[in-house]
């Protein structure tokens, strides 16, 4: 047991919470202000109904057992937790050197949050008790499997050779493809593309963009899951990563568009973040500013995407998390450098050809078909029976009046 | 009596509270509103979207004078409000039929 890794993890899985709100605030200025509340209440809920349910089965099901496909029920209530000193995979190289109840509650987080992310995309039109049941169903169903897979060194992606430092693939593809799936199912909000839809306050934006920056220290640094060296190299990378994505999305922007906004500042080092979240403890040297770059360019020309193909991504997402997180994925198997870390695998421009890019492809893939395959027939499912958007009358009022009968701003 | 009418840019309110205090106005009445007129919106990108607002935001002013001062009243808000550029806004005036000081009961030019 290492007591400076045991501090670092513990204060990370506190960054980590912290994201939620951030990603609440940031999310919820950008609506418009009668669905403020809806928003928030989305983010912030997932803090009470999946931190339950990690504790009841979704941790057992992420990272209990030996299995290649799937974890188990060893550690369902939290039982069993105290007696071990790792968790099954956790060996050799990759044993734990804090307890495992610093483990549970750090993975918790990232529980937390993934389905939150979600939200952005369905914004202003899902009904709370519906959510609900979405949120708390794929916590369950999609998180802990893909989980499994990537972080667990059991997993079968894992084995495979893929490489996921903090969650490219499981948290940012698996949230990103669902966001997809769970807009096709239920349609665009009313009024889309007739009526203007602009964000009510984007210093809520810029605070809650602020808070997420300052959270994925913990997010990345914290998945060395260790306080040395390969934690200081992530937390540096992430923070490169963002401010050159950052700059790559004002200038893209300021070309193509006439301006340099602030949403695209706090949308670009979002992208930034989200991008560098896979390679965090496998890149190093410049590569960080590098991935940043590409980010913001790239998930601003992901944003035409939904104007090609018509769908409501409403807080765009798929462009900033899909985009971003298949796009750091993928570069991972090119700046990939084991000098950085001996556990990774050498990427094409380091000398190790394209098989780790072939690898992370393929996680890439798998987590794609997975997530929206099972993200669609939950959807689906909960659409045809108790419903999953709200009626035409209680979307015109907003969320806020109509689910929580509350008023965000009182005039 | 006549009720004057001003919609104005919002920037120039103090200018023209100060030039009715000057013309010996004891009161107005300023609400936020807003509209389009000749000076039309602006357009605002939101990651990339572009968003037509057409509806600027105004100042208005209403104020009741007697029939003798209305003139006087209408020349002081048009030198204090103008700029000179497109968008200064309007003024009308209105006859006004009956007006009542609430706290006393007092009605016609008493009660201005």
């Amino acid at each position: 047991m290492d007591s400076g890794a045991t501090a670092w993890v513990l204060v990370s899985a506190a960054l980590v919470l912290f994201m939620t709100p951030g990603l609440a605030l940031f999310y919820g200025g950008m609506v418009r202000s009668k669905h403020v509340l809806g928003m928030l209440m989305q983010s912030v809920f997932a803090m009470g109904l999946i931190s339950v349910l990690w504790a009841v089965v979704g941790f057992s099901l992420a990272f209990g057992g030996d299995g290649k496909f799937f974890g188990n029920f060893d550690f369902a209530f939290l039982s069993n937790i105290t007696k071990v000193t790792t968790v099954p995979g956790y060996t050799g190289d990759y044993a734990l050197v804090v307890p495992v109840l610093a483990f549970v509650a750090y993975q918790m987080m990232f529980a937390i949050i993934t389905p939150a992310l979600i939200s952005g995309a369905t914004a202003d039109r899902l009904k709370f008790s519906s959510y609900a049941l979405f949120i708390g169903l794929w916590g369950v169903l999609v998180y802990p499997q893909v989980a499994h897979w990537v972080f667990s060194p059991n997993g079968f992606l894992f084995k495979g050779g893929a490489l996921d430092f903090a969650g490219g693939t499981v948290v940012h593809i698996s949230a990103g493809i669902a966001a997809l799936a769970v807009v096709l199912v239920i349609g665009p909000r009313r009024g889309h593309l007739r009526e203007a839809m602009p964000p009510h306050n984007l210093p809520l934006t810029m605070l809650g963009m602020g808070i997420l920056w300052f959270g994925w220290f913990g997010f990345n640094a914290g998945s060395a899951l260790a306080a040395n060296g390969l934690a200081a190299q992530a937390l540096l990378n992430t923070h490169l990563a963002a401010a050159a994505a950052m700059l790559g999305w004002l200038l893209i922007e300021r070309v193509v568009a006439g301006h340099a906004t602030t949403l695209g500042a706090a949308s670009g080092a979002v992208a930034g973040l989200v991008a560098i979240t896979p390679c965090a403890g496998y890149v190093g040297g410049m590569a960080p500013i590098i991935i940043g770059l590409l980010a913001g360019a790239v998930c601003y020309a992901a944003l035409k995407l939904k104007a090609t193909f018509r769908f409501d991504d409403s807080l765009d997402v798929i462009a900033v998390h899909l985009i971003g997180g298949l796009l750091g994925s993928i570069l991972l198997g090119f700046f990939a450098d084991t000098s950085v870390n001996s556990l990774g695998f050498d990427g094409v421009f380091f000398g190790g050809g394209t098989e780790l890019l072939w690898n992370q492809a393929r996680a890439c893939a798998i987590t794609l078909v997975f997530s929206f395959v099972v993200s669609y027939a939950i959807a689906t499912a909960i659409h045809r029976t108790v419903g999953l958007r709200v009626s035409a009358d209680d979307e015109q009022i907003g969320l806020d009046q109509s689910q929580h009968a509350e008023t965000a701003y009182q005039s | 009596m006549k009720l004057i009418t001003a919609v104005v840019k919002p920037f120039k309110l103090d200018d023209v509270k100060t030039a009715l205090k000057s013309a010996g106005i004891t009161g107005i009445t300023v609400s936020d509103v807003k509209g389009f007129g000749r000076q039309g919106g602006h357009s605002e990108t939101y990651r990339g979207a572009e968003y037509q607002i057409d509806f600027v935001p105004k100042v208005r002013i209403d104020v009741v004078v007697d029939d003798g001062d209305a003139d006087r009243v209408v020349d002081a808000i048009t030198s204090s409000a103008a700029t000179g550029k497109i968008g200064d806004g309007k003024i009308w005036v209105t006859a006004v039929e009956r007006i009542v000081r609430i706290r006393t009961g007092e009605e016609g030019p008493d009660a201005v």
